[in-house]
């Protein structure tokens, strides 16, 4: 039997409705628990003596001051963690040529960025082992920093890695089409430079990490604040030469992630590494500074782009050349060549055209090593497409809402292969285009821009349409090699009161996870959602599984969880109609009561089915199945990745004067696919837009051409406050994928992908009367008067 | 040792309205004493500048931020943290707003984000949206992009001064 999503007043109909979140209160009474709210005995502290050099020889460690320090127990080299742990290589042998050298969880010989750790001094508080550290002597032999991108490859830079030959990672260049002849006949040519700047997280909760190793049960237990306990657990075994099923990784509460917690961090490798030498719990907390220069960074890419256009609009070619600097190695397992790839894929997205170049080119510097952190790529994508489709329109006369209308997806057009072999099975441009123009009244706000400028404001109106990759199936990191897992699996049993337990694969990072995973198995089962306790985060208990990233929790975990309360509700049905004397196919489950389907007449509270089966079950049939606990897994297998689209907009007003941006209001359109719970897909697109409007406004990593990190702290790192941003309005269209029952794809990542275009394109709307115009995020005071030509050097 | 070097310090202050005594390392910022030495983890270390506010909680009335003061500092303070906030019911109905407009997701910054947005409440009236999102600037949030955080104040304002709420949210976030 399968679920009538389309009439709402089904019973149990909890799909699709706002219910609370169950893991919410404790979170607003501070009963949240995270790993630095945790304290075992004989617990004791690591702090790291990183290196203050972008690249030099370590010549000589001297420890010997630190191990004086009252309360400090022990101090580690890097060569003593090698002797425990083995190295890593992140490449993927899908991405073709990615190299990157072996790393281990200290520094040997060699420190390769300004962060990197070098020493760790243990001690029984945090204080001591910050003052062990202080203490610690280290040589280095200074050898040159590659900071600069753009000339990493030439042959008079350094290279990094004499082992790797150059300082290339990954190159990969994609052609469909012919571009050069496109560009050569066509009607008008626009070329621009783009660049993003580099960001990282700034996760409220700094990196955290609790480890203890009982030596005499062979076991290891790791409270983590990651997205992917499951990843972590066998890269902890593999490392540390321990089996899986003796590794239990606990993630709790996590304080933020978005990225930032789901990769493999050498200090946290450390931190299990010296747990298991010294038997005891170790914890390690990232203090800011840390987490700025070692978090990953992200979003770093300089780029050239032309699109090409015919006379009435059509986009004729797109031609894009990516760079981006991505440290001294590789981030381990996922690597650090996606995002450069993302951006391949994803240029053009929402556009159905013939001609398209587009190559990314990874290199690597003396600087904190980049990795996947929210929308991977898409905002880098997204400004480079929408940017040249608003210029190009401007360079023909047309409004960017129709030039848009003229090349997007028919919303009929699916399934379809886009030029970036891209395949879509099913998207609603067209749809969610009309629906922006209705609640953001599009021509009253221009009559509103128009009516401003006589007033002396120059406001403008910013469009960006976007796809977005979720649901990732092995393709994007198992065929590689990596062992990160793209199925998920739920385990949903029924206690003796009637009340159910449900175990996910998939991670609550705040997003809402939990609550999502308790309206699925309340309608699954037939029962309310207050009666699923939902358990995620524990790899000893949990069905294994891929965790929180690429905008999969819904889309695998919920589909995941369907199907196993599907499965347990047959399990009851088929008990019930034996203790009923009853045609299963006549019985349904409705509100915790087992009732007759058609009349809805109440046959069994589950409650005493479940007295029955677990405390009287010789009063059942010999050999009746009496299973009320099951367990599904699910993966997608007809599509590598279930995409997404969605269109916002931006009203801004720019200040000539100050060059000071003002977000007046911004909207989102977007379609992913069946919508849970609304309110969390929404506050899910909120929350996202922020953080693509830090990037566009305020955020920026600044190094020194030696690679010393100049702003590491949140006073210098700017990130969005709430008196800068602005009111949103969220809507949605619905085009459910066919690929599971559930029919929900991702929304997590939708609203960072698209808003720093919309809001790139808002400013150049408000200068272009001016003839100016920016494309160098972040759009600064000084960025946007030396636009406008009121300053310059 | 004389008064001057002493680097442990006696303090006793009330916190969440018990005694609480205690001999403290005269370098301790309050946050650390509250969460290690009183077992209040509710407010959290986070930026360790003053600049996100997550480590907010009310000292003597005021909100203040834990990372920035001593716990010397606080000997005869009356300190309220989220805990005690909780268990008196001082802020039930801003927690239920945040729980209602789901102005919480991770759940990190939420105790410090609670007692700023207590602070500007208590002064009565109705702010402004403007006024709210200005008064919880010092609160970094990176989850939910503040807009069911200011709802959520609005609400509670709306209704401590007399207003329908659910009216005039005009069925907005929570069903």
């Amino acid at each position: 039997m399968s679920i009538a999503f389309g009439n709402p007043d089904r019973p149990n109909s909890y799909i699709g409705k706002t219910v609370p979140r169950p893991n919410i209160t404790k979170l607003v009474q501070g009963r949240g628990r995270y790993v630095d709210d945790i304290v075992l005995p004989r617990m004791v502290h690591v702090a790291f003596v990183r290196s203050p050099v972008a690249h030099g020889k370590i010549t000589g460690i001297d420890i010997e001051a630190a191990k004086t320090v009252p309360g400090v127990l022990r101090v580690f080299t890097g060569a003593d963690l090698a002797e425990v742990c083995t190295p890593w290589v992140a490449v993927l042998a899908h991405l073709k040529g990615l190299k990157s050298p072996p790393q281990h969880p200290m520094a040997l010989d060699r420190a390769c960025w300004v962060g990197e750790p070098v020493v760790a001094v243990v001690a029984t508080t945090r204080a001591a082992a910050e003052e062990g550290a202080a203490l610690v002597e280290v040589d280095y032999e200074a050898l040159p920093a590659v900071t600069d991108t753009m000339t990493a490859l030439d042959k008079t830079t350094p290279v990094i890695h004499p082992d790797m030959g150059d300082n290339l990672a990954f190159r990969r260049l994609h052609e469909e089409g012919n571009v050069d002849a496109a560009l050569s006949t066509a009607h008008k040519v626009v070329t621009a430079s783009f660049r993003t700047a580099r960001h990282t997280g700034v996760t409220l909760e700094p990196r955290s990490i609790l480890v203890d190793w009982n030596p005499a049960e062979g076991q290891m237990t790791a409270y983590h604040a990651t997205q992917a306990p499951h990843m972590m657990q066998t890269v902890f075994a593999k490392h540390l030469d321990i089996p899986e099923s003796r590794v239990r990784v606990i993630c709790g509460d996590v304080g933020g992630s978005y990225g930032i917690k789901v990769h493999v961090y050498p200090d946290e490798v450390a931190t299990a590494t010296i747990a298991k030498i010294m038997g005891r719990p170790v914890k390690f907390i990232a203090d800011r500074l840390e987490s700025f220069t070692t978090d990953i960074h992200a979003r770093d890419h300089e780029i050239e782009a032309k699109i090409a256009v015919d006379a009435e609009g059509r986009i004729l070619a797109i031609d894009v050349d990516d760079w981006t600097g991505i440290g001294p190695y590789s981030v381990y397992p996922r690597t650090s060549a996606i995002e450069g790839n993302q951006v391949v894929n994803l240029c053009g997205g929402p556009y159905d055209f013939a001609n398209y170049r587009a190559q990314t080119t990874v290199v690597f510097q003396n600087k904190t090593p980049t990795c996947q952190y929210r929308a991977v790529g898409h905002p880098i994508a997204v400004a480079i497409t929408e940017g040249l489709v608003d210029m190009a329109a401007a360079a023909i006369g047309m409004d960017p809402v129709e030039i848009r209308r003229r090349n997007m997806y028919r919303d009929d057009a699916y399934p379809v292969t886009s030029p970036a072999k891209m395949r879509f099975e099913g998207l609603s441009h067209h749809a969610s285009m009309d629906k922006l123009m209705e609640i953001m009244d599009y021509d009253a706000l221009r009559a509103d821009q128009a009516e401003a400028l006589k007033q002396g404001k120059r406001r403008g109106i910013g469009i960006a349409s976007f796809i977005e990759l979720t649901n990732p199936s092995p393709f994007m990191y198992g065929i590689g090699g990596a062992r990160i897992s793209a199925q998920d699996g739920c385990t949903v049993r029924m206690d003796p009161d009637g009340s159910v337990v449900a175990l996910s694969g998939v991670t609550e990072q705040g997003q809402g996870t939990e609550a999502m995973l308790s309206q699925v198995v309340a309608e699954g089962v037939g029962v309310s959602p207050s009666k699923v306790r939902v358990i995620t985060g524990d790899t000893q208990v949990t069905p294994y599984g891929g965790g929180t990233w690429a905008s999969r929790g819904a889309g695998i975990g919920g589909e995941a969880a369907l199907q196993a309360a599907r499965a347990l509700r047959s399990s009851i049905l088929e008990v019930a109609a034996a203790m009923l004397q009853a045609d299963q196919g006549l019985l349904d489950i409705r509100d915790g009561q087992i009732v007759d389907t058609q009349t809805g007449e109440t046959r069994m509270p589950l409650e005493e089915l479940g007295r029955i089966v677990y405390f009287r079950g010789d009063t059942l049939p010999k050999g009746l199945p009496r299973e009320l606990v099951q367990t599904r897994h699910f993966i997608t297998m007809d599509y590598p990745f279930a995409f997404t689209n969605g269109v916002q907009a931006s009203y801004v007003e720019v200040d000539t004067d100050t060059g000071v941006v003002t977000l007046l209001k911004h909207w989102c359109v977007e379609d992913c696919g069946r919508v849970i719970n609304p309110q969390l897909v929404d506050e899910q697109i909120r929350g996202g837009i922020v953080q693509g409007l830090g990037g566009a406004l305020f955020e920026e990593i600044h190094y020194d051409e030696d690679g010393q990190l100049l702003n590491g702290s949140m006073a210098d790192y700017l990130v969005p406050m709430a008196a800068e941003m602005p009111d949103m309005v969220i809507a949605h269209v619905e085009t459910p994928t066919k690929e599971s029952e559930l029919g929900a794809k991702g929304a997590g990542e939708a609203g960072t992908a698209g808003a720093p275009a919309a809001v790139m394109n808002a400013i150049n709307d408000a200068l272009r009367p001016l003839g100016a115009q920016v494309t160098e995020m972040p759009f600064t005071p000084e960025r946007i008067l030396r636009a406008l030509g009121t300053i310059h050097d | 040792m004389t008064e001057m070097f002493r680097d442990k310090v006696d303090v006793a202050l009330t916190v969440n309205g018990e005694p609480v005594e205690a001999r403290v390392p005269a370098g301790q910022h309050l946050i650390d004493f509250l969460r290690q030495t009183v077992g209040l983890t509710g407010a959290h270390a986070s930026c360790e500048h003053g600049v996100c506010g997550a480590c907010t909680v009310r000292v003597n009335g005021e909100a203040v931020r834990g990372c920035l003061m001593l716990a010397a500092q606080a000997d005869g303070a009356e300190v309220w943290t989220v805990e005690g906030l909780s268990d008196s019911a001082a802020i039930a109905d801003l927690q239920e707003a945040f729980v209602a407009r789901n102005a919480a997701q991770c759940g990190f910054c939420t105790p410090g984000m609670l007692v700023a947005a207590e602070e500007l409440l208590s002064q009565g009236g109705l702010p402004s949206r403007a006024e709210i999102r200005e008064h919880l600037s010092g609160n970094y949030c990176r989850c939910t992009g503040y807009e069911a955080i200011v709802d959520a104040v609005e609400d509670v304002a709306r209704a401590r001064g007399g207003e329908d709420v659910a009216r005039a949210r005009g069925g907005k976030g929570a069903a």
